[in-house]
């Protein structure tokens, strides 16, 4: 039996071929290091992440969340739902919050599941992994495991807009979040705390339908990083990951500018301190290579 | 113009106001709004909007209708939610934009060729083929919006990135035929189907 | 008591002055050169054991004049309080050890500077008198109200309460004022802690109006005379013993005695017909006040459109008309609680015509003071009220209806709104009565003979138009000076219900626009501070802000020149004039500032415990060392207010101040005689700092005038220092806030260097 269990929700993005499929590798080399079992949610669906609206109404939005609750709650019965990717995670806690908040809104959803033959009762509190990270394992614990610190490694925390906005994480400022911060000061590396543009927006599904505007914003981001010294940027979304690395080069040619900068999830952060292999910690997923990981790795 | 549009007018002829609060998501919090502006401020697309957020809930006080409906304003939210977090009021102000762009999308009224707007009902569709989304089936669709002739243009313009990616592994051609999706597909298409029927019920009896 | 002085002085070695200073010189500089006859050291006078010690010489020695040196005399007050003697103090902590620094080359100064605070406070004591009450006191349990408003009955019911007797003295023929007239009133509480934000949580509602309920508590009062129909047309004494004469408009009248006032004379609504623009001429345009009266006969039915009866179902109201401008006819300020009442007025129609009833708030900017206010906007958004940010330009004549054209100043587009009614929020303006002032303000800076003249021609000139409220039979004028816009003067953080007339209480609209619950919070305020006035009156103690002082005024009648000084600048009116126009001082009325101790220029007027020469003594008693000991000597006359305690806190914080100042304190500049200038010159000070509170429209001085005053009479310290062929640099008014407690020190510096540029004084012998 492990330590801690989950019901986990991937998410489209996860999964194998697709644009982050080297958080979910690295996401499950971090749970074998912390004893996390993780139990995917059979045959779970697209939260139709925040884009959704243009054709989709509330309800069928909510819908899609829906349906992944039941499933949970019929196959990973007592389960936290889990989910790594702040879309994911976001879409569904916002529809489970509002089928709490509106009784009409919950049974209209259940007469929706109906059509699937399923129900939920929208109990299952859910989960970000870095949640779990903080709130069930703690810094210390995660600290104890470390083999190789990240040492001398500046690493700029860019939390992003969902996982921070409007849940967050408790405890923490949506101005202001330290966690990433703290992960990273955890794991022997040194976290940037005056990264001022931690919480920016990376243009989310713009960076698709209006690349020049999100281009702008993505610019910012990674200058900042420069600016403070950054060796690379480390955070917890995969809209976020993809956005601010793999357009550097579009960027660089829109600006000018020359900017080579990694960006890594803090699940491959842990990867890597804890003593793991590149592959296990998805580093050859890179676009822009983090050597600093890759020399500690070599060690 | 559809129908239903037609209705909406007949029936709201003068309270725009009281139709956003019938019909949109979360439109009954446009009222609370207190006009300080911080929601624009935070906006990160700010400067792009025709009417930042703030301008939006007084055009419906104001009875604005065609040009709330019609604008591409709301079609700049990137969802990042800071107004949210942010607004002293506490209204969601995410969502009702989302829920101003879903009403005047459905009403006919959203602007034609808004790449947002275009991309949303790509994405949507993609996913609601099964029940996943099929990144490179999206990727493209989205090169090929405008026609064949701008899709080989956008796609040779990002074929390195494309390369990139598939040389990471995070991008697979394999999804061009068939791909993920989830088992039960006509499960979750009857589900959507119900649900759409609900919601436009709602608003047939809203007319 | 013995009229003969008897002196002993104390020493204190605490707190560290044993350390740094030569005690034993100290004594002696005491006894030898301050000429008191004995001078006791104790290791901690404000312990028990020093305490007894001085009051042992008190008691069975028959001392009746101290000199305690010790702290600061803003310190240890309780355990330095020997009411029945004359007491001075030499500020050796404060004002010596804290303020240098310590180590061998700083030991003579510092020593030279305790010396001579010594020397300063045997002086300062040996001219001074044990102060005693005049007994020319009574005290009349019955506070005068004048106004049977909100303010006013709430007045009397606090005083009542707290077992005065109160005579409510009200023009018109019942009480409650406006607010009795008003349909609903504005909530008075937030929604409840924990109230969810949701669209249909509990938001504060407009309140059913209980005016009646407080005008039958006024008239089940035993304790509370109510005079209807009725004016105060005389007011004379002082408090304790004020005598006013209450008319009725039938003629009768009734003469009482008042221990204080309170006036509580209330507000009328701004004049909007004056300003075409807002359209007060159309029928359906009409003003809040008027709505009200609408609204109340509507009972709880729709409130119907005047120029036809149609039920009203689209109104707007258009905030602020008339007022906050500087434009001519306009009111120069804000009412502040409009926008309160336009909501309370907008719930009206959604409660009484329906909830379609479109309501449209046009503010500028909105302000919901109170602690209802947001949620009272909030409350007013849930129902559907709009709020429309936008400046009206004009209200236009519908025939039935009008339509207001303004310009929304978010879309930023200029809009026409076609509506059944518009309501006008209009401003508040003060039921004040003349100001005694209003002439001298514009006179300002103008010469004696000058502004004499310009008077009597604007008096020949302006016909009256304001009545008086008071009718007060003071020399400086029949009612309470304005600050400004008409509203009388109070400073509105550090003495918010102190006049200029003492014992006389400005409460509710009349002192500052205000709803209905501020003004009953000031009312019970003005009540607590006129019981108070009465009280001190009796002992012969001044109240704000010398509280409990009992020394007054005196003149020396032989000297007096008749020249009217003190009477025209006694910030307070104390001063009259008798019937062979010599000043009558009225105690009671008499802060203690002693700015016509200042203004006169024959030099009669003093007070038992400050006169010209506790301080010019003082200053006289400092040792002047030769000009070949190039030790300057810089005269710091502090007020005792702020720039004394901001000294104090200066030294308290580490800062230096010079070892070539020695501080005066003064009770107020305006108390400052130009004879101390000329003295402390002719002695061979090199320069002289004068420190007073902020004067004009936003004061500080706690005597609202006296610092204006000494400004005014050092324009001619320079004439003063051209006949001693002195530079004028070697004077200098400082207006010092008691904050300043780095720029104090330093402005003391900073006559050091003028010194250094100017040279040394010449008249040091």
């Amino acid at each position: 039996m492990a330590k801690y269990e989950y019901s986990y929700y991937p998410g489209c993005s996860s999964q194998d071929g697709a644009s982050s499929s080297n958080l979910k590798r690295s996401i499950d080399t971090m749970c074998e290091e912390l004893d996390v079992k993780l139990n995917e949610i059979p045959d779970w669906n697209c939260c139709s992440a925040s884009i959704g609206y243009g054709s989709g109404g509330v309800l069928p939005r909510m819908a899609l969340s829906a349906r992944n609750i039941a499933l949970s709650e019929e196959h990973n019965p007592g389960q936290d739902i889990v989910a790594t990717c702040a879309a994911c995670w976001l879409a569904t806690k916002e529809a489970a919050e509002r089928f709490k908040d509106d009784e009409n809104f919950f049974q209209e959803a259940n007469t929706v599941l109906a059509e699937a033959n399923l129900k939920m009762t929208n109990q299952t509190p859910i989960r970000h992994m870095c949640e779990v990270l903080i709130e069930d394992i703690g810094y210390d614990k995660l600290a104890e495991g470390v083999k190789k610190p990240l040492e001398g490694v500046k690493i700029a925390g860019y939390v992003g807009c969902q996982t921070n906005r409007p849940f967050g994480i408790d405890g923490e400022s949506f101005e202001n979040p330290m966690y990433l911060d703290k992960m990273v000061e955890s794991l022997g590396g040194d976290a940037i705390t005056t990264y001022e543009k931690k919480v920016q927006c990376c243009g989310g599904a713009l960076a698709f339908s209006e690349p020049e505007k999100s281009q702008e914003m993505i610019k910012g981001i990674i200058e900042a990083a420069y600016d403070n010294g950054a060796d690379m940027i480390a955070t917890p979304c995969p809209l976020c990951q993809a956005n601010v690395e793999i357009y550097q080069d579009q960027i660089n040619e829109r600006f000018g500018t020359k900017f080579e900068m990694p960006v890594v999830y803090y699940s491959q952060l842990i990867g890597v301190a804890y003593g793991r292999s590149a592959e296990d910690a998805a580093l050859d997923g890179q676009i822009i290579k983090a050597k600093k990981l890759e020399d500690i790795v070599g060690k | 113009m559809s129908d239903m549009n037609t209705a909406m007018v007949e029936k709201y002829r003068n309270d725009f106001l009281k139709e956003v609060v019938a019909n949109v998501e979360e439109g009954h919090w446009v009222k609370m709004c207190m006009q300080c502006g911080v929601c624009s401020g935070s906006c990160p697309l700010g400067p792009h909007w025709a009417h930042p957020p703030q301008e939006i809930f007084m055009m419906i006080r104001a009875g604005k209708r065609d040009e709330v409906l019609s604008s591409d304003s709301m079609w700049m939210c990137t969802s990042c939610y800071n107004c949210i977090v942010r607004c002293p009021r506490e209204l969601p102000i995410t969502h009702i934009m989302h829920g101003l762009a879903t009403y005047a999308k459905r009403l006919g009224l959203a602007p034609r060729n808004q790449p947002t707007s275009q991309f949303s009902e790509i994405f949507w569709n993609n996913m609601m083929k099964r029940g996943r989304v099929n990144e490179l089936k999206l990727g493209l669709s989205l090169y090929f919006k405008d026609g064949f002739g701008q899709g080989v243009k956008n796609a040779l313009a990002n074929q390195k990135l494309g390369m990139n990616m598939m040389k990471a592994k995070r991008m697979s051609p394999a999804e061009f035929f068939g791909g993920h999706g989830v088992e039960d597909t006509s499960g979750l298409q009857k589900m959507i189907k119900k649900a759409e029927e609900i919601e436009l019920a709602r608003l047939n009896a809203n007319k | 008591m013995s009229d003969e002085k008897k002196f002993a002085a104390f020493t204190c070695t605490g707190c560290g002055i044993g350390d740094r200073l030569d005690v034993k010189q100290l004594e002696m500089t005491a006894t030898r050169d301050g000429k008191m006859p004995s001078c006791q050291t104790h290791e901690m006078l404000c312990s028990k054991e020093g305490v007894a010690m001085i009051q042992n010489a008190i008691d069975n020695d028959g001392v009746n004049h101290i000199m305690i040196a010790a702290c600061s005399r803003r310190a240890k007050i309780e355990a330095f309080h020997f009411p029945t003697v004359a007491m001075s103090r030499a500020n050796l902590r404060e004002g010596v050890i804290w303020a240098r620094p310590e180590g061998d080359e700083h030991q003579e100064t510092t020593q030279e500077m305790a010396d001579d605070y010594i020397r300063m406070a045997c002086a300062e004591v040996r001219f001074m008198e044990v102060s005693q009450p005049s007994g020319e006191q009574g005290c009349v349990e019955n506070i005068l109200i004048v106004g049977g408003g909100v303010s006013g009955m709430t007045a009397a019911l606090e005083a009542a309460a707290a077992g005065f007797h109160c005579h409510i003295v009200e023009k018109e023929g019942q009480l409650g004022g406006w607010a009795a007239r008003w349909h609903k009133r504005i909530p008075f509480r937030a929604a409840p802690e924990g109230t969810p934000n949701t669209l249909t949580a509990y938001l504060p509602e407009p309140v059913d109006n209980d005016v009646a309920d407080l005008i039958a508590q006024v008239e089940a009062n035993d304790k509370i005379t109510v005079h209807l129909n009725a004016r105060v047309t005389r007011t004379s004494g002082a408090p304790g013993r004020f005598s006013a004469d209450i008319t009725t408009e039938s003629g009768q009248l009734v003469t009482e005695n008042y221990g204080a006032i309170v006036q509580a004379s209330g507000w009328k609504p701004f004049d909007i017909d004056s300003l075409p623009k807002y359209g007060h001429q159309h029928p359906d345009v009409i003003t809040n006040v008027e709505l009200e009266q609408m609204a109340r006969e509507a009972g709880d039915g729709p409130i119907k459109r005047p120029s036809d009866g149609k039920e009203v179902k689209s109104v707007a109201f258009v905030q602020n008309a008339g007022q906050a401008s500087d434009k001519e006819g306009y009111l120069p300020y804000h009412s502040g609680i409009g926008d309160l009442v336009s909501i309370k007025q907008a719930l009206y129609f959604k409660a009484q015509n329906g909830d379609d009833c479109d309501t449209t708030i046009l503010y500028n900017n909105l302000r919901t003071p109170g602690a209802a206010g947001e949620d009272f906007y909030r409350s007013g958004q849930q129902k559907m009220v709009t709020f429309t940010k936008g400046e009206v330009n004009e209200v236009a004549n519908g025939g039935n209806g009008a339509t207001v054209r303004f310009k929304d100043k978010i879309l930023d587009e200029d809009v026409e709104l076609p509506v059944d009614l518009v309501v006008l929020d209009i401003g508040m303006v003060p039921n004040a009565g003349p100001d005694p002032y209003a002439a001298n303000e514009s006179l300002e800076g103008m010469s004696d003979e000058d502004r004499e003249e310009a008077k009597e021609k604007m008096a020949s000139e302006t016909a009256v138009t304001v009545e008086s409220i008071l009718n007060l039979d003071y020399r400086q004028g029949t009612d309470l000076p304005q600050l400004k816009w008409g509203f009388t003067d109070s400073h509105f953080i550090c003495f918010p219900y102190e006049t200029r007339r003492t014992g006389i209480y400005a409460c509710g609209p009349v002192r500052r626009p205000m709803d209905i619950r501020q003004a009953q919070d000031d009312a019970t305020g003005a009540a607590m501070k006129a019981i108070q006035a009465a009280v001190h009156a009796t002992h012969g103690e001044a109240v704000h802000p010398r509280v409990g002082d009992l020394s007054y005024p005196r003149f020396r009648k032989e000297g007096c020149t008749q020249c009217k000084r003190c009477t025209v600048e006694c910030p307070f009116g104390a001063i009259n004039e008798d019937e062979q126009r010599y000043p009558q001082f009225n105690e009671s009325r008499c802060r203690r500032c002693g700015t016509c101790m200042g203004a006169c220029p024959v030099r009669v007027i003093s007070f038992a415990n400050y006169s010209i020469d506790t301080v010019g003594q003082q200053l006289k008693n400092v040792d002047i060392p030769d000009e070949f000991e190039e030790k300057p000597r810089i005269l710091v006359l502090a007020c005792e207010n702020d720039a004394y305690p901001a000294l104090d806190q200066a030294a308290m914080s580490g800062q230096e101040i010079s070892p070539w100042a020695r501080v005066i304190p003064v009770r107020c500049l305006g108390s400052v005689s130009l004879s101390w200038i000329n003295d402390s010159m002719n002695s061979g000070y090199d320069g002289v700092i004068m420190m007073g509170c902020k004067r004009g429209d936003d004061y500080q001085c706690h005597f609202v005038r006296g610092s204006t005053m000494a400004a005014e009479r050092m324009r001619k310290v320079g004439d003063t220092l051209q006949t001693l062929n002195l530079e004028p640099d070697r004077v200098a008014v400082h207006e010092v806030a008691i904050t300043d407690i780095e720029r104090a020190p330093r402005l003391i510096r900073e006559m050091e260097e003028v010194i250094e540029r100017v040279g040394l004084s010449p008249f040091k012998f």
